[in-house]
């Protein structure tokens, strides 16, 4: 056993050592573009669990969606054909933590523009907009968010839709989960009389699952911006151009399209016009 | 940090009594079902033996998140609603109790079989034996591991955070997301967790060395 | 039942057994690190060497009194704060070989205390300095009595990974939750064989351990 030990000691502190200096690769730099640009590497925070937007393939493992998309699209549009995307996983809660450590260099993740939120972070221009809603089974009686009251919604932590909730339901009861597939198999299993998120995050649970139906239209309007750490003006200037650039050139709309198109409750020119 | 501490008051009680709640509940069930379940598996009888068996390795053997997330998710399927609190104290019971299981069942051991046919040749039963001789000396034995199984408890009981339970962990989680202050409101919380966990630690500490 | 055959899908499978691979191998480096950790900071807790025993075993204290949730928190969010930048698996492996290293320790340090001081006097008596005697007379008869709590920690350390799920961790758990928020009526057949696979796992690992233990 002696000797054995002594065999095992060396190579696993190699290891340590390794991992312990291989992670401290990344400095916290003053100007992220600057850095993007030298790497020619973007480092984007997307959703997983979001169908439309960003989904893990079970298939693949790889991470699909609009937003994936477009995050590919912009990081070619900024830094040039060989440039990479490369994409982080992310939920609402840890995202913004995330980008202020420098995990990430932006997120792209279904965020929507407040004002609490630029307190934090700086959006770029809004590149969708969306809507709260609800998500409830087919027999339920709730018809719009004014019935949540002294029921229970469930949400997901650091999301707009907890303050909604206690904004137009006072009386509502709001339990929250640490992501959608979360939040949304709690309604299953009858946590809660309702889910609520943007509508486009619904109607992707929604088409994918009988016996779920959104009701109460949309009672917020939420515009989708792509976060950067506070006051990287520099790389968040250069994602709003080569997001108009996207926009002028067609490979906005085309991507719009190809995500969105025949989903129920989405009107494609609704978005492009916002 | 105390700005944290000041504004979310309320929220941190809240999750803190809810947190001690949670581990008393959860140990009391523990304990009962813990020591049926060492009786079980020393007694003569066979089957029940294998019943102990099965039960102890299934629960030890399986995450406590996952067991957690069966009765959350699972159960109310199947069966009937549970809420996030009662989701997080069943599984806390589930799994700590086969811990404490294997603890008094080692404590049984230790004192020996000796004792047991002393006992038996004074003409007590097998369960008066066991009642009046074996178990008394052997909980005294495993007082200071128990206590050890009861920190881990209050440490698990975090698991509740991710079933919407209300404890420390789930208030952090929401506070730390909405004031955007992370690591901030996770060094308060880990205080409010040292203030149960510390203190006991180094009591059962002390105890050790008396006992020894 | 239906449900069933469905979710066990090969394309399903193969995503669980992927996540299975990375609680094992996650798992199996945390061990072997928090090992060393422990042994060697057990070690320092038991010598009392002035001031770094007492420091040590201060900073061993309140790891070991925290929730391991808080310190994968803490490794993932704060050490970036240092510039430490990690990814889910760096970060879940530091948060479990501190927590473990942590929690060995104090098994490694109680260990060496249960030896029979005796012992030492006679080592010592028999000419053997103050570390060959740790080395070849007590240690190993530590480790000995120290095995059965060793290996249950272990086996804790392959149940916590399911805990790294919170920041992303691309295991077991996580990926079970990625194919059920995708077809919920998955829920039922993934918890079951995601239990399975893991009592496979932990009751394999203290097989194993039992059986190195009647060897040595």
């Amino acid at each position: 056993m002696k000797k054995s030990t002594k065999i095992f000691i060396l190579p696993l502190i190699l290891v340590l050592l390794i991992t312990l200096t291989g992670c401290a690769k990344k400095q916290k730099s003053s100007n992220v573009y600057d850095q993007v640009k030298e790497s020619k590497t973007i480092t984007w925070g997307v959703k997983a669990d979001t169908r439309l937007f960003g989904l893990m393939s079970i298939k693949t493992g790889k991470i699909e969606g609009f937003e994936v998309d477009l995050a590919k699209a912009l990081t070619k549009q900024m830094l040039g054909k060989d440039a990479k995307a490369e994409f982080v996983q992310t939920t609402p809660k840890t995202r913004i933590p995330l980008l202020k450590n420098g995990n990430i260099d932006a997120i792209l993740a279904t965020m929507t523009i407040t004002p609490d939120r630029k307190k934090q972070v700086t959006f770029s221009e809004p590149y969708f907009t969306a809507g709260q809603s609800l998500l409830v089974k087919d027999d339920s009686t709730i018809k719009n968010i004014k019935d949540l009251n002294g029921k229970t919604a469930l949400a997901v932590k650091g999301t707009t839709a907890v303050d909604n909730v206690k904004k137009f339901a006072p009386k509502a009861k709001v339990l929250e989960y640490d992501d959608y597939g979360q939040a949304f198999t709690a309604l299953k299993a009858s946590q809660g009389q309702a889910m609520t998120t943007d509508n486009g995050l619904l109607a992707g649970i929604a088409s994918e699952n009988k016996g779920y139906k959104l009701v109460g239209g949309t009672y917020t309007s939420e515009p989708y911006g792509i976060a950067v750490e506070k006051g990287q003006t520099d790389f968040v200037d250069h994602i709003d151009k080569a997001l108009n650039e996207l926009k002028k050139n067609g490979t906005y709309h085309r991507l719009l399209v190809k995500w969105f198109s025949g989903i129920p409750g989405f009107n494609i020119k609704e978005v492009e016009n916002s | 940090m105390i700005g944290i501490l000041t504004n979310h008051w309320s929220e941190f009680l809240s999750g803190f009594w809810n947190t001690i709640l949670c581990s008393l509940i959860a140990l009391f069930f523990s304990l009962i079902l813990g020591v049926s379940f060492a009786l079980l598996e020393v007694a003569p009888n066979k089957f029940g033996r294998a019943v102990a068996h099965v039960y102890i390795e299934i629960f030890r053997n399986i995450p406590l998140l996952v067991i957690t997330m069966i009765f959350y998710l699972v159960v109310p399927q199947i069966w009937f609603k549970v809420s996030g609190f009662a989701a997080g104290t069943i599984g806390l019971t589930l799994y700590t109790s086969a811990f404490i299981a294997e603890t008094v069942r080692a404590g049984i051991n230790s004192v020996g079989d000796g004792q047991m046919e002393g006992a038996r040749s004074n003409g007590m039963t097998y369960t008066q034996a066991m009642r009046y001789v074996i178990l008394p000396q052997a909980l005294k034995i495993v007082i200071p591991p128990l206590g050890n199984q009861f920190i881990n408890l209050i440490k698990n009981s975090s698991v509740l955070a991710f079933v919407a339970g209300f404890d420390l962990m789930y208030q952090a989680d929401v506070i730390a997301f909405s004031s955007f202050e992370t690591i901030n409101t996770y060094i308060v919380v880990g205080l409010f967790y040292l203030v149960l966990t510390l203190p006991l630690s180094y009591y059962m500490r002390h105890l050790e060395k008396k006992l020894a | 039942m239906e449900n069933f055959i469905h979710a066990y899908s090969w394309i399903n499978i193969r995503f669980l057994l992927q996540g299975l691979w990375v609680t094992i191998y996650v798992s199996l480096i945390s061990i072997a690190l928090s090992f060393i950790l422990g042994l060697v900071f057990g070690f320092i807790r038991y010598v009392k060497i002035k001031y770094l025993s007492a420091i040590v075993g201060f900073v061993i204290d309140i790891i070991r009194n925290l929730p391991l949730l808080l310190i994968i928190f803490f490794t993932y969010f704060g050490l970036p704060e240092l510039g430490i930048i990690t990814n889910p698996t760096v970060a879940s492996i530091i948060a479990l070989v501190v927590f473990e290293g942590a929690m060995l320790a104090e098994i490694v340090r109680s260990g060496i205390a249960a030896v029979d001081p005796g012992q030492m006097e006679g080592a010592r008596s028999n000419g053997m300095t103050y570390m060959q005697a740790m080395y070849h007379v007590i240690i190993p008869q530590a480790l000995n009595k120290m095995i059965p709590s060793l290996l249950s920690q272990f086996v804790s350390l392959v149940k916590d990974t399911s805990l790294a799920t919170i920041i992303v961790l691309p295991e077991l758990l996580f990926h079970a939750q990625i194919i059920y928020s995708q077809n919920t009526t998955y829920l039922i057949p993934m918890y079951v064989i995601i239990a399975v696979m893991y009592f496979i796992v932990c009751f394999s690992l203290s097989m194993v351990a039992k059986h190195l233990q009647s060897k040595y």
